[in-house]
């Protein structure tokens, strides 16, 4: 099963990845990071079909998609 | 467990400094898969703008030179004539590239130099807080021009793509977007050509890329990718402008 991992010492919360996803998987963090972002997580990884498309438009190059 | 996507190697850990949303980030990703998937990374030698991207050395992981403004085709002239082998690029925004640097780049595709040129196009100076560039659109208000571009007063926006297209020396010419998966996914086959073309030694390659600025366009980000589609596209078409390998 697809999944993915955002580096929220990177995401700077632009939620591009999160508009991109096809299956409306990812969301806003509630959680405030480090750098003073709410990042962006993945909130259905039920859903996730590892299209990648998070990874494409991520411009801080925060996500990592794994294929368990 | 198979990694389907990761930060490719040919960047480093360092956080990018750019602005949520901006479009450089994209970019550099970009250039660095490719390096890893020509297996250049060893012998590539970048040079960076005076600009937003004047960091960009923190973010490759190959060897940098930071140029002094608009000069960066210059400076890649003189690495490239005195190392044949290495593979060497420029990296330039609208204003390094379409207004201080504009000799410098038509020259080097007069001179058909086998170099790599990445353009980023997003309509306004980034770095220095939102001035006109020759790119900014006919109407579009910028710091220097509050009530918007007068033709008149201003002229009009300049298109790279189509003005190099006019050079013979100039191979290659490409204009792509990042604002869709879609669309990146043709900006990094263009990116990666632009790369190979200079593998090869085909000659001077360019790739424009529009790109957007939530920042100096004073836009969210949706708003930003709209302003990509709805403005920007209509004045600069994407597309193939010159390719002369494939002929």
């Amino acid at each position: 099963m697809p999944r993915i991992e955002v580096d929220v010492n990177r995401c700077k919360a632009c939620y591009l990845c999160v508009n991109a996803c096809p299956k409306k998987c990812l969301g806003k963090s509630t959680v405030i990071s480090k750098k003073g972002y709410f990042p962006a997580e993945m909130q259905r990884p039920q859903d996730c079909i590892g299209c990648k498309m998070c990874y494409m438009m991520c411009p801080d190059v925060a996500i990592t998609v794994i294929k368990e | 467990m198979t990694i389907l996507a990761k930060k490719p190697q040919s960047l480093t850990d360092v956080p990018m400094h750019y602005c949520p949303g901006c479009g450089h980030g994209i970019v550099h990703r970009l250039m660095a898969e490719s390096f890893d998937e020509l297996q250049i990374a060893d012998r590539v030698i970048g040079v960076a703008p005076v600009g937003c991207g004047v960091f960009a050395d923190d973010y490759f992981a190959c060897d940098m030179v930071q140029g002094a403004h608009g000069r960066g085709p210059a400076i890649a002239t003189g690495i490239k004539r005195s190392k044949p082998k290495a593979i060497v690029f420029s990296y330039q925004g609208d204003g390094d590239l379409a207004s201080i640097g504009m000799a410098e780049i038509v020259h080097a595709a007069v001179r058909s130099e086998n170099i790599t040129v990445i353009f980023i196009n997003n309509a306004i100076y980034g770095m220095t807080g939102g001035q006109m560039a020759p790119t900014t659109l006919v109407g579009q208000v910028a710091t220097t021009a509050p009530k918007g571009r007068d033709p008149k007063l201003q002229g009009w926006p300049i298109n790279m793509c189509e003005m190099l297209s006019q050079i013979t020396g100039a191979k290659y010419l490409e204009r792509v977007a990042v604002d869709t998966p879609q669309h990146v996914m043709a900006a990094k086959k263009a990116i990666k050509k632009a790369f190979e073309n200079q593998v090869k030694g085909v000659g001077f390659s360019m790739v424009e890329v529009l790109s957007q600025c939530p920042t100096n366009w004073h836009a969210s980000v949706d708003q930003a990718l709209e302003f990509v589609r709805t403005q920007m596209m209509p004045q600069y078409p994407l597309g193939v402008f010159k390719d002369e390998e494939a002929r």
